[in-house]
């Protein structure tokens, strides 16, 4: 008898806290199925139809599909991304955990030199984009006037498709204070006494780096690479910025930058949907999009777990 | 005895240079910020002068009147603010109802949607980008705040995942002799929860903050209204076809750009609490 209204008991109150979590959770619960799995699953209907702003999606098939491997914009707008993941975000990690491991070194001005090696990072893109659009004009910039001091006559950067994706490594370098921060935290939890130990062994600082610091952080790296190569994906605002500032998609007209040379898939993504008005394409190549980062973001766990628990981080 | 000396200068020679490569990282980090505060005192004339000087060459105050009127800043100062006030009020709100959920109610639900945090964190603006605006467009709410307000009402997984680590670190057995006092689940969540979070509410209420006054890619898709525009379309607005005013651009970038930096260097800690808890900026 007693046994009975017990479980009853129990199960009123898990009944109690399943209401209750539930209502807790709605504004995201909401959220999540108004501003991400429905545009999810209408985008992937979307991908299927031809439509624009203002009619009606018509189902055409895979005919979406075909377009975009055959348009060979869609090629140069892949080959300029992969450009962006496979040289910048190399050099992005190597410059965040370079600056990581300066910041967790304990020295007197350490506050201030941490404030101004992640300021960068809080700043508006759109100010940051700009100022670096200025430092990079051929004739009155910043960059060209301070090699010519030393001799070397500087590209044309942001106007010469030669020069232009080095153009925007280089900013993104200028960014990496967020790595910086989550990697240097990494390297002040690695518990001391390994040091202290390790030098008791008779190991040098190098070996040190090698045999502690590094397998101590490997996991907090591999998350940051491939969170950088996932983003590198997306990289968008700034190419439209720097695109729109000289004077390209002012009127509706569709740029990639001086030979396409920055045109990258999310901007082509854009150009599609809300230029050429082909929303049924620009769908079908979010979409693959979608897939690509689905897989990196799975990847993406499974790695740093995998990480983890080989070298104990 | 003379390998300790050569020891020791060895080790000062160190020191000199990396001091000097921590100083001149520090130089081009700063670069940028240099470049626009310069830039934003000197004359347009100057601007476009050969060699570029490090300090204007005749310093103008002029740039910042001016760049005033080459835009309606104040009035997209108000639009920003706007915004920036309601998407702070929307996440302060939402976040931590969420949090809560996920680190201190037993439910079923909990784990799901923890999974799915992450989740979301990673599905491309690209793919969301079309249907909303289609919705939004539908309901006549394109050139309105709305579609750029809304979504902060509905909790952002990043300061979920921040709000979430910090409710769990509140002790279980405080919430638990609330209980047998007969606090109910919100009185519990609304007198001990809340105020103990004030410190992770103040990351997300700066982040909120940071991230409305920056936004530039939702307000260029939904709001083209001159009038409506936020400060971040509106510096686009000096960039001319052929040449673009750089001293009033600087000027007008300076003044965008300082409340953020101010904000930035009052509440390091917690940008750098909410970077560490997260993993992730948005």
């Amino acid at each position: 008898m007693s046994k009975r209204s017990d479980t009853r008991r129990k199960r009123t109150k898990n009944r109690r806290q399943n209401i209750n979590g539930f209502l807790f959770a709605s504004p995201w619960i909401i959220g999540f199925l108004c501003f991400s799995l429905y545009p999810l699953v209408s985008s992937l209907y979307y991908s299927f139809t031809s439509f624009s702003p203002v009619s009606q999606p018509v189902w055409v098939g895979l005919k979406n599909f075909e377009n975009i491997f055959t348009d060979s914009l869609v090629l140069k707008a892949l080959k300029n991304t992969l450009f962006m993941s496979l040289v910048s975000t190399p050099l992005n990690l190597l410059c965040a955990l370079s600056l990581a491991l300066i910041c967790a070194k304990k020295f007197k001005a350490r506050g201030i030199v941490r404030t101004i090696y992640f300021l960068p990072s809080v700043i508006p893109m759109i100010a940051g984009t700009m100022v670096w659009i200025w430092m990079f004009d051929p004739t009155y910039g910043v960059i060209n006037n301070v090699l010519s001091k030393v001799g070397i006559n500087g590209p044309s950067w942001l106007l010469d498709p030669k020069t232009t994706k080095w153009s925007l490594v280089m900013m993104g370098l200028w960014n990496v204070g967020t790595a910086m921060l989550v990697i240097m935290n990494a390297v002040q939890e690695v518990s001391s006494s390994y040091y202290e130990a390790a030098k008791i062994d008779g190991a040098n600082s190098v070996q040190a780096f090698f045999h502690i610091t590094i397998p101590g952080i490997a996991h907090v790296i591999v998350y940051q690479a491939i969170l950088n190569l996932i983003n590198s994906f997306q990289y968008f605002q700034q190419v439209y910025i720097i695109i729109r500032a000289s004077g390209g998609n002012a009127m509706g007209l569709a740029s990639g930058g001086p030979a396409n040379s920055i045109l990258m898939y999310p901007l082509y993504i854009f150009h599609n949907a809300f230029i050429y008005m082909d929303m049924g394409k620009a769908s079908a190549m979010a979409w693959l999009l979608f897939i690509v980062v689905a897989i990196m973001t799975v990847f993406m766990t499974k790695a740093t777990k995998k990480v983890t628990d080989e070298l104990g981080g | 005895m003379k390998s300790s000396q050569f020891y020791q200068t060895k080790r000062f020679i160190v020191k000199v240079l990396s001091a000097l490569l921590i100083i001149v990282l520090c130089i081009i980090f700063l670069t940028p910020f240099i470049v626009m505060i310069s830039t934003s005192f000197r004359t347009n004339a100057d601007a476009f002068t050969q060699p570029v000087s490090l300090f204007p060459r005749e310093w103008t105050l002029e740039n910042f009147p001016a760049a005033m009127n080459v835009i309606p800043y104040w009035r997209y100062m108000g639009n920003t603010s706007f915004i920036t006030v309601l998407s702070i009020i929307g996440n302060v709100i939402s976040t931590p109802l969420v949090a809560y959920s996920l680190s201190k109610i037993k439910w079923k639900g909990a784990p799901i949607i923890s999974g799915l945090l992450l989740a979301t964190m990673m599905i491309p603006y690209t793919v969301t980008m079309i249907p909303l605006y289609r919705i939004y467009s539908k309901l006549h709410l394109t050139n309105t705040y709305i579609p750029l307000i809304l979504p902060t009402f509905f909790g952002s997984s990043y300061f979920i995942v921040i709000v979430r680590q910090f409710i769990g670190s509140i002790s279980d057995s405080l919430l638990e002799s609330a209980k047998i006092d007969g606090a109910n689940e919100f009185q519990r969540y609304s007198k001990i929860v809340l105020p103990l979070c004030k410190p992770a509410l103040t990351t997300v209420a700066i982040y909120a903050f940071m991230n409305a006054w920056s936004d530039y890619l939702a307000p260029m898709i939904y709001i083209s209204k001159t009038e409506k525009l936020t400060l971040s379309l509106g510096l686009q607005q000096f960039m001319g076809e052929y040449s673009t005013d750089w001293a009033r651009l600087m000027a007008a970038a300076v003044v965008f750009v300082i409340p953020v930096v101010i904000f930035y260097i009052i509440f390091q800690r917690n940008f750098v609490q909410g970077v560490s808890t997260s993993g992730i900026k948005e």
